[in-house]
């Protein structure tokens, strides 16, 4: 270092041209590199954030917010506190007092029939209860109406039952594990978490099934696009991006319109039947059932997401060099030996992109399985989809789908250990 | 592409075993269509071989000899089953014609390297006939809708008269109707603008972001990497009740700026398409990006270029397709989405998918697939457009296409 | 039954009265939601076209009435209603009153008369179910069959459906429980007016279930109003249930081998509410369309383009022939004497409470 002596200060550090120490020099100006490649990813990082993982994260949010029943029905939680359930007697009239003050409140403010709602996701009929009732309590005159015990029993029976009250009391804590808990097939009661009863169960089948059909497509996925994803890589350009249309042109075509094109195919009066009882392969009369169940969820879909597990492969194959293989040959390695031994590994990462994404997008669908899944080839989207957009029971929605996007994010982990996010490419 | 291998005749008997075997196959399919599938593979294969050999000793003239298979079969499917049984026959009567002659005068060996053994070239052309049912699986459900697109009735169904090749039984009028009607126009429309203006944002942004991603030494990589797939991870359907609670504040918050709410309309949708395409262009360039060789900025700044010109005249250029891949995955999403536009647009930016969503729900009407037919013709003159192109400015440059 | 028998009834038949014209304090630009296909058609036709001719009013559609309640709350929540007058069926129409959703309707003062004097209120008698619902029409869900495919003695009976001996073949059902657990208990011998009750009951349910599971095999499920007339025009099922709307649309408009089974039929009324909170200008537009949409002549036009039934009383004689294809409408609607022999009417309060619970059953059920 003392040849150069004009770099080297007084104590003997390194120093930049401009005279300061090279170790601060340095340090800055990593630290400009940072500033700006953060700076470069700062405008769609607040985007992303702000846009899509808040709203995100609210909607989750639904899944543990419990606290229409205490806003609506303050008192009533208050004094309901100290009421013991298990004893079999039925609260005493300040409970009932209190209960019909907040009754006249909400009904004021048309929020007894979202209580009624919220509570008939854990007991029916406590809905028709709270509307029904909500028309008489209204005439009620909190002065002069008492005792409201005998009034509100008098109202509907209903309210002389153990359990409507029971019900109010466990469902009126502020944040709830009620919606996790029916998400996998159990239920909030009096006496803690229990199963759900044998009849209703049908969450984990739907989990279940989602992920193993999932697989199932993703496997096949991988069956047949390999070999495509090959051929592209390995014909000369001319050819291959002839051949990369036919595999864009799915691509392009509308989900639904796809959808309903496989519903013609393989419906029993479809084109497949035809062809096949035409040809006498099958009799008129023992069609193949290949829509409405697994079958036609998992072809509709392997067709659908067949180019996402395709063209992540074929840009990983592209670059790998053919004459390694050529290589393996002359080494004398047979063409199994060859393939599987160099050409195979090299092509991991592209199976790996490929079927993270086909599995990630598979898990999530539920139009596609709506309409060629039949009974048994649903998913548990659907039953997202049906919470969201019919029940209106958002709360055990977000369950489900917190619970889903679980799973994924887990996959998204394992992914990321083992092949690392920035070797997936697509095309 | 020039031919591998010299090529030379073969024997006799190679050639009829693989059209034996091959008039064999599609015998057995006419033979059960009729009752008896021995009988059919026996008449096939006999059919064909001794074409194979009239064609090869006594004929010896290749076009007389395709053309008399094509015509004569093309014939013989006519009196034996109307007018399909003609296309079906005429085009068993090309392949088999072709197949006779690409066999015997050894052309199958002419593309393929000249050290294989008869081993690896049999399983050479076996790869293809797998690889080639693949992509028939992949078009098939487009092969469908051709055709239904022009049904008379409203029904996705092959009517009878179809099948006949009765013109009665074909109609352009679901044509029409997408080209009169208003809601699908609007749709059409809407559409056209939304997809766009949604891929430029999520292309741009994206773009930038991977650039940033791509230094080496960005705090908080994997998180930020995370964050930024998400979009793509989440299942549609929670993201959409999500960004519906969202782009109703930012609606109201804009309208109460005094801007229009049709505008707002659209731009609430854009944003939300854009969110959701990020995941793919981010992927794609920085997947371009690994590969991407950093001393050629170095040396660009160098020589004096300053930071956008490295940009646009160094990085761009060779990272571009990765953004345009990344923009095609963009646009389509946005172009084929229906969940999210369901929840945060309003009836003012219906766009085609949402149109095509209601009217599979509400009446089933071939109108959809004739919208299909015309937006798969046009990718198609696209991406040949594309092609064509590329092989154009690949000769400009004096490079042989491939 | 009672509202059937009323709407049958026949009541003297006049001109219809002038409506108010449009007004300066209204908005210009409405959204108004329905359900898409051939019945916004006949919506348009008879209800948006002549009111923008006459008020310069212009209209929007938007086809979502299927998520209406669930759009509605979401958009309730955000503080952003973007829709102006919403179509939608009944039990929806509750829902959205009990939760104040929807405006109350006076129909007195804010409907129009019978062109003979009658009050809104009396002429649409029994089918104002909800304070805020204004029923514009009585359609109902029942079955069609393939005339070509189920023998020489056509069902005439909905317990048909369940006889897979008589009648074998796929046959096409809703994939929700309501309606289908309805007919299962009636096949099972469950008296028509006992029926909820006994459904109310676990061991109700249960039998309504084990019903369904003799023909579980055979059903095709459907989710879509449009996949019953595209079965049955596959032949793909020889019967299955959907709205009468889209049936007579498969055999008159279409003339595909259909043929339909009145029996059972369950009836369910259709019509408008206006989201509560609209800005007065908004709302003025609303209550000025549903005015002039709801009179007597109105609903009546609509029922040439569909073969639902008016809502109002006072409609049914103006019931005419349909627009294109010229024959008359009367026989094809479903309160027409000949085919509303047996009917069934749907219990909106008791859906309202137990469709979660059942729900759930009835997907557990079918997943099994």
């Amino acid at each position: 270092m003392s040849e150069t002596g004009q770099n080297t200060g007084q104590n003997g550090l390194v120093l930049a041209a401009d005279g300061t120490p090279l170790k601060k020099s340095l340090a800055r100006s990593l630290r400009v590199e940072k500033l700006r490649a953060l700076a470069l990813i700062a405008p769609l990082l607040l985007f992303v954030l702000f846009s899509f993982i808040w709203p995100i994260g609210e909607m989750l949010f639904r899944s543990v917010d419990n606290r229409d029943v205490g806003e609506v029905l303050p008192k009533t939680v208050a004094v309901l506190k100290d009421w013991d359930g298990t004893s079999g007697e039925l609260p005493d009239e300040t409970v009932y007092k209190a209960f019909t003050a907040d009754m006249l409140v909400a009904i004021d403010a048309k929020q007894h029939t979202k209580l009624g709602r919220r509570l008939n996701y854990e007991t029916s009929g406590i809905s028709s209860l709270f509307r029904k009732s909500g028309r008489k309590i209204k005439k009620l005159d909190l002065e002069t109406d008492g005792p409201f015990k005998e009034a509100l029993i008098k109202i509907d029976k209903k309210w002389g039952d153990v359990e409507t009250w029971k019900a109010i009391q466990t469902h009126s804590v502020k944040y709830t594990d009620g919606y996790y808990l029916a998400a996998i097939d159990m239920q909030r009661t009096p006496e803690g978490a229990a199963a759900q009863s044998e009849d209703k169960r049908i969450m984990m089948t739907l989990f279940k099934r989602t992920l193993w059909m999932s697989m199932i497509i993703t496997g096949m996925c991988v069956l047949l696009g390999y070999p495509v994803a090959w051929i592209l890589a390995n014909l000369p350009a001319r050819s291959a991006n002839l051949l990369m249309i036919l595999v864009l042109l799915p691509f392009w075509t509308s989900l639904l319109v796809r959808t309903s094109a496989w519903k013609v195919m393989l419906q029993q009066q479809g084109v497949i039947n035809e062809v096949l009882v035409w040809l006498g392969m099958v009799a008129d009369d023992s069609r193949l059932v290949i829509i409405n169940n697994q079958f036609g969820t998992i072809t509709a879909m392997t067709h659908i997401l067949l180019p996402f597990m395709i063209l992540p492969m074929y840009s990983v194959m592209q670059t790998i060099q053919p004459t390694y293989l050529r290589a393996a040959k002359s080494l004398g390695a047979t063409n199994w030996t060859a393939f599987w031994r160099v050409y195979f590994p090299q092509s991991i990462p592209g199976i790996g992109a490929g079927s993270i994404l086909v599995f990630i997008l598979s898990i999530g669908y539920y139009i596609t399985p709506e309409i060629v899944g039949g009974a048994k080839g649903v998913f548990i989207s659907n039953r997202i989809a049906y919470h969201i957009s019919s029940s209106g029971n958002w709360g055990l929605a977000a369950a489900l789908g917190a619970i889903l996007l679980a799973v994924v994010l887990v996959l998204y982990w394992v992914y990321d250990k083992i092949v690392g996010i920035d070797n997936v490419k697509l095309g | 592409m020039a031919a591998l291998t010299p090529i030379s005749r073969k024997p006799f008997w190679l050639v009829a075993l693989v059209v034996g075997l091959f008039g064999g196959f599609i015998g057995l399919f006419v033979g059960t269509a009729n009752g008896n599938g021995p009988m059919g593979v026996f008449i096939g294969a006999a059919l064909l071989i001794g074409l194979a050999w009239f064609y090869i000793y006594v004929l010896k003239d290749e076009r007389a000899g395709r053309g008399i298979t094509f015509a004569g079969l093309g014939i013989a499917g006519f009196a034996a089953a109307g007018m399909p049984g003609l296309v079906l026959g005429a085009i068993f009567g090309a392949i088999g014609g072709w197949m006779i002659y690409w066999m015997y005068e050894g052309r199958y060996r002419a593309y393929v390297p000249p050290y294989l053994t008869a081993g690896q070239v049999l399983w050479h052309f076996t790869f293809r006939v797998i690889c080639g049912a693949i992509f028939i699986f992949l078009i098939t459900p487009i092969l469908v809708v051709l055709p239904l697109s022009f049904n008379a009735q409203d029904f996705f169904t092959f009517t009878p008269e179809m099948l006949r090749f009765d013109p009665e039984g074909y109609s352009l009028k679901h044509y029409r109707d997408f080209f009169s009607n208003n809601e699908w126009q609007r749709s059409f429309k809407n559409s056209l603008i939304i997809a766009p203006i949604a891929t430029i944002i999520s292309v741009t942004l994206g773009t930038l972001a991977a650039i940033g991603l791509s230094q080496s030494h960005v705090p908080g990589r994997r998180a930020i990497m995370a964050i930024l797939i998400s979009p793509m991870i989440v299942p549609l359907i929670i993201s959409a009740t999500g960004m519906f609670f969202f782009y109703s504040d930012v609606g109201n918050w804009l309208e109460g700026l005094g801007l229009g709410k049709t505008f707002v309309g659209y731009v609430k949708v854009v944003l939300a398409h854009a969110v959701l395409g990020i995941p793919f262009v981010i992927i794609t360039v920085t997947a371009t990006l690994v590969g991407f060789d950093r001393s050629l900025t170095r040396a660009a700044a160098n020589m004096g270029a300053d930071p956008v010109t490295t940009f646009f005249r160094v990085q761009m250029p060779l990272i571009l397709p990765g953004v345009i891949s990344g923009g095609l995955f963009a646009f389509i999403t946005s172009f084929d989405e229906v969940v999210v536009v369901l929840f945060v647009g309003s009836a003012s930016q219906k766009t085609l998918p949402w149109q095509m969503f209601t009217g599979l729900r509400e009446q089933i009407s071939p109108t959809i697939l004739a919208v299909a037919t015309i937006l798969v013709f046009i990718s198609v003159c696209l991406l040949t457009t594309l092609e064509l192109l590329r092989r154009r400015s690949e000769r400009l440059r004096g490079m042989s296409p491939g | 039954m009672k509202f059937t028998k009323t709407f049958m009834a026949t009541t003297a038949l006049t001109m219809v009265a002038g409506i108010a014209g449009a007004d300066h304090h209204m908005a210009k630009e409405m959204t108004i939601v329905s359900w898409g296909g051939a019945y916004s058609k006949s919506q348009l036709k008879a209800y948006h076209e002549p009111y923008s001719a006459k008020t310069g009013a212009s209209i929007i559609n938007d086809d979502s009435s299927a998520e209406a309640v669930a759009k509605l709350r979401a958009m309730n929540e955000a503080g952003n209603v973007t829709w102006d007058v919403v179509d939608v069926v009944a039990a929806d129409a509750m829902r959205l009153c009990d939760e104040g959703l929807a405006l109350e309707i006076d129909p007195d003062t804010m409907l129009a008369d019978a062109p003979d004097g009658t009050k809104a209120s009396a002429d649409f008698g029994d089918l104002l179910v909800s304070e805020c619902f204004i029923p514009s029409i009585v359609y109902s869900t029942t079955f069609g069959y393939r005339t070509d495919l189920v023998g020489d003695t056509p069902p005439t009976d909905v317990c048909a459906v369940f006889d897979t001996d008589a009648y074998p073949g796929k046959r096409s059902l809703e994939k929700r429980p309501i309606n289908n657990m309805e007919w299962a208990l009636l096949c099972d011998g469950v008296a028509k007016d006992k029926v909820y009750d006994v459904l109310a009951t676990e061991e109700g349910q249960n039998q309504a279930l084990a019903k369904l599971d003799t023909i579980k095999g055979d059903v095709v499920w459907w989710s879509a109003g449009a996949d019953t007339p595209q079965l049955l025009a596959d032949g793909e099922v020889i019967m299955g249930s959907t709205y009468n709307g889209r049936l007579f649309s498969v055999i008159e408009e279409q003339k595909q081998p259909v043929a339909m089974l009145w029996d059972a039929q369950v009836f369910d009324l259709d019509g408008w509410i206006i989201p509560a909170g609209l800005s007065p200008e908004r709302q003025a537009r609303a209550l000025d369309y549903i005015m002039f949409a709801t009179d007597t002549q109105r609903l009546a036009d609509q029922a040439k383009y569909i073969s639902y039934g008016p809502a109002r009383l006072s409609s049914a004689p103006l019931v005419g022939k349909h627009a294109e294809l010229g024959i008359d409408m009367a026989p094809h609607m479903p309160t027409d004497p000949n085919n509303a022999k047996n009917t069934f009417l749907y219990n909106y309060e008791f859906w309202a409470d137990y469709r979660d619970d059942i729900d759930a059953k009835f997907q557990a059920w079918l997943a099994k």
